[in-house]
């Protein structure tokens, strides 16, 4: 027989997290998550753990590594990000929500496939940036780059693959996940994005009372994996002992 | 090197919708049964409400094996074929893990559109080139055993038509039924409560649609929490009525039923005289051989239809119960494209809702309105509902008023993230002569066998109730207030869908059908298959509680009569 021997748990257990009570809402937990990505991801785990059990949020910043993008690249896409959403008089954009960083990581796994059209495309927009306005895309103005950006998208940019137009809407699509996804893929920081959006965040219920109240609903600001029951290690107590989770 | 095993009473290949229901009745009554399941077990643990695991990601915590086996597309036999995406997945309980739920019975027209169509419009109204037929029984012959899955499978909804007493707040046009649904209906919203009044001033009759979803504690079940995660998502407090929570583990409290998970069948094997055996599959590295007395596919339309036509031998030259050539053919890709947008001058409320949380408008489905003066038969249903999630909200359309990057495109999605809605409209699709399922000459999947080929497009039939429902949709959203409205393009080539009709197409007559009206192959008497594989027409409704009706009733049949099939 095949049936899971712990179906009935299950069932009990469905009972016990109806409340919609995370286990965890640290800031460090959302760090962890990040990390134990980064582990999956990356294979090699360990400076990504030094930087979580060290845990002020600049420092973590600092240690990451680049997964796949070279710095140069790197640079480009983080310009190319911040010019499709800009931080403006309405909030923190790409940049704050480090969507280029999203990228960077979901191109060693569910966008692999996509690699060599950023490879090739950010080189062919730089390449473009010096022959139009000798300088290198992030060193442009912002007018510059907006230009750029147009002509990117009027499928002006010669050398792009799968072609200027085709890597816009992609880079596009990328950047807007990098901006409102769930912060454990390492976008969306701070959630930013949500509050753009006014989303008031991931819930494990929402009541008739909390549809009604819609976006003056206070947000969640809280992962998917702040909910221990999605992690690796459902027990919360680990988390609160400081204990690394990250190497099962 | 092969192992054999022991031979069992019936094996299904499939453990989803419609195998997950069929091993129910069989295991019940005694019968021992081998449940053979690509993927493997979920529980809720897995059911993160994680927008970039369920679209982006597309599971990775599943067997991928339908996507690597995704069909090829093309037109019309002139086009060159290329492959696409394959939208189901592969798990115990199938695509019921992650399906929008949506759980609606026939109309009864929809089991006689041939007859129908003749005696209310004459014979010259059915389209040139279509190979529809009546269906082999009635609405009320299936009504017995739509009960028992709305039952088992825990349905919530409204009735609108209990034993011929019609009850607005449901659907007036459907047919009778011997009861209530098991729950009321999913909760309404501030935009389903917008939409339905809306409708009610246009004089149509709006309605909550029924869902397997719980809308209160059900079978140890608890109700929906209505958390914005289910669109393609699994249910993290299994409300969701998937198979692998309801029939499944009651048909494995029998003791009489056995899933095997990742085992991935190649073929359906045959004796001298033509009946079926078994089935060969592969798990991990080995291969076995799983002998049964009734072998009951149930592997999802495109699936169905190749391990019949992988599966040749001395008496199917051309593929298992296909001497009749039917096998592949009366396929249809409902139509469910061609949308209607709308934009609203406020937010609507829609970040914590579902699709199965909607309200319908059945007037212009089906005959449910006269067509004497229109120039196609059959209608659309037309669904709004309530599912929101951030990164589908920010890729919304800008309607035109603004750029869609930069700080212009910001300010936009800023205010009107919460206020688009896109709505679902199911139409009439028919099957006709140039529309088919074969094996494609030259894609193979990774065990180099070769992959459905989908030859079939819409037909001016499909694009007038798509245009004419168009302007319905438009109406309704106008008059809930809508300030901008988009139509997208009426549809062409019939592409890799959810809702794959035919192939192995029911009926008496077995020159045009594969299986008889029970759901058995007319040349393979202990060979039946399962799933919308059977159905000859769409409807303008989703399939899943359909398939699971007519998998109960097969699976009833071959236990009122196992010992003369299987002597």
């Amino acid at each position: 027989m095949s049936k899971p021997e712990n179906k009935n748990e299950n069932n009990n257990n469905v009972g016990k997290q109806l409340p919609d009570s995370p286990a965890d809402t640290s800031r460090r937990s959302l760090l962890k998550g990040a990390g134990l990505l980064g582990a999956a991801v990356a294979g090699s785990s360990s400076t990504i753990i030094a930087q979580e059990t060290n845990s002020t949020e600049p420092s973590a910043r600092e240690l990451e590594a680049l997964e796949v993008l070279t710095a140069v690249e790197a640079e480009i896409l983080e310009a190319l990000c911040e010019v499709l959403i800009p931080t403006d008089e309405n909030g923190p954009g790409a940049r704050e929500a480090r969507a280029a960083h999203y990228i960077d990581r979901s191109l060693s796994s569910h966008n692999e496939e996509y690699r060599e059209d950023y490879f090739v495309s950010l080189n062919a927009i730089n390449e473009f940036a010096q022959r139009n306005y000798n300088n290198s895309f992030a060193r442009l103005r912002r007018s510059q780059q907006d230009s750029l950006v147009a002509a990117l998208q009027n499928d002006e940019v010669a050398g792009c693959s799968p072609g200027s137009a085709a890597f816009f809407s992609l880079v596009r699509s990328h950047t807007i996940d990098g901006t409102f996804c769930d912060p454990y893929y390492g976008g969306n920081r701070d959630f930013v994005g949500w509050d753009l959006l006014r989303y008031p965040g991931v819930r494990l219920s929402a009541s008739a009372d909390d549809v009604a109240a819609g976006a003056s609903l206070v947000p969640t600001h809280q992962s998917a994996y702040d909910n221990s029951s999605y992690t690796k290690q459902p027990d919360s107590r680990n988390r609160e002992s400081g204990e690394d989770i990250s190497h099962d | 090197m092969t192992e054999t095993l022991p031979k069992t009473d019936v094996v299904i290949v499939g453990m989803g919708a419609a195998g997950g229901v069929a091993a129910l009745p069989l295991t019940s009554a005694g019968l021992k049964v081998i449940g053979l399941e690509a993927g493997g077990w979920l529980d809720p643990r897995d059911f993160a409400p994680d927008e970039i695991r369920y679209m982006q990601r597309n599971w990775p915590m599943t067997v991928q094996k339908a996507a690597r086996e995704a069909p090829t597309v093309r037109a019309s036999a002139n086009d060159v074929a290329r492959q696409g995406g394959h939208p189901m997945m592969n798990a115990v309980g199938g695509t019921t893990m992650h399906y929008w739920a949506q759980s609606w019975r026939l109309n009864p027209w929809d089991f006689q559109v041939v007859s129908a169509t003749e005696s209310r419009y004459g014979q010259s109204r059915l389209p040139a080139g279509t190979t529809v037929e009546d269906w082999p029984f009635g609405y009320d012959e299936l009504e017995p055993y739509y009960d028992k899955v709305e039952y088992s499978v825990g349905i919530s909804g409204q009735a609108g038509n209990v034993q011929g007493r019609i009850n607005s707040a449901g659907n007036i046009f459907e047919g009778p039924r011997q009861r209530e649904y098991p729950m009321r209906a999913l909760r309404s919203s501030p935009f389903t409560d917008l939409m339905s009044k809306a409708a009610t001033e246009l004089g149509w009759n709006p309605f909550q649609g029924p869902a397997a979803i719980t809308s209160e504690l059900y079978d140890g079940r608890p109700p929906c929490q209505y958390h914005g995660f289910c669109n393609k998502g699994g249910c993290h407090v299994q409300s969701k009525s998937s198979t692998a929570f309801t029939t499944i583990p009651k048909a494995l409290d029998t003791g009489n039923l056995d899933v095997v998970p990742f085992a991935r069948v190649t073929e359906v094997l045959v004796d001298k005289s033509g009946r079926t055996t078994g089935v060969a599959y592969v798990k991990g590295s080995e291969t076995f051989v799983q002998p049964a007395d009734i072998v009951l596919l149930a592997s999802y339309a495109y699936e169905n239809v190749r391990l019949l036509l992988l599966s040749k031998s001395d008496a199917y030259p051309n593929g298992l119960a296909n001497n009749s050539g039917q096998v592949g053919s009366h396929y249809l890709s409902h139509h469910q494209g061609a949308p209607v947008t709308a934009l609203f001058p406020r937010d609507l409320h829609n970040w914590y809702g579902l699709p199965a949380q909607g309200v319908a408008i059945d007037e212009w489905a089906d005959d449910n309105f006269d067509h004497t003066g229109l120039d196609f038969i059959g209608g659309a249903n037309l669904w709004v509902h309530t599912d929101r999630k951030p990164i589908s909200a920010a890729k919304m359309s800008t309607f035109g008023e603004a750029a869609n990057w930069g700080s212009q495109w910001k300010a936009f999605i800023r205010q009107n993230a919460d206020r688009s809605n896109m709505s679902y409209i199911q139409k009439t699709t028919l099957p006709y002569e140039d529309n088919y399922l074969d094996l494609d000459p030259v894609v193979k999947d990774a065990y180099g066998l070769p992959v459905i080929r989908i030859t079939a497009r819409y037909r001016d039939n499909e694009k007038k109730i798509a245009a004419f429902a168009q302007d319905k949709m438009e109406q309704w959203y106008r008059q809930a207030g809508a300030t901008k409205v988009i139509k997208s393009g009426l549809g062409n080539a019939m592409g890799a869908t959810t809702h794959a009709y035919g192939g192995t197409r029911m009926g008496d007559d077995s020159e045009t059908n594969v299986v008889d009206r029970w759901g058995l192959t007319h040349e393979v008497p202990n060979l039946g298959i399962l799933g919308a594989s059977v159905m000859g027409t769409s409807g303008a409704r989703n399939p899943t509680l359909t398939v699971q009706a007519l998998s109960w009733r097969t699976a009833e049949y071959i236990v009122d009569n196992f010992q003369s099939l299987t002597s």
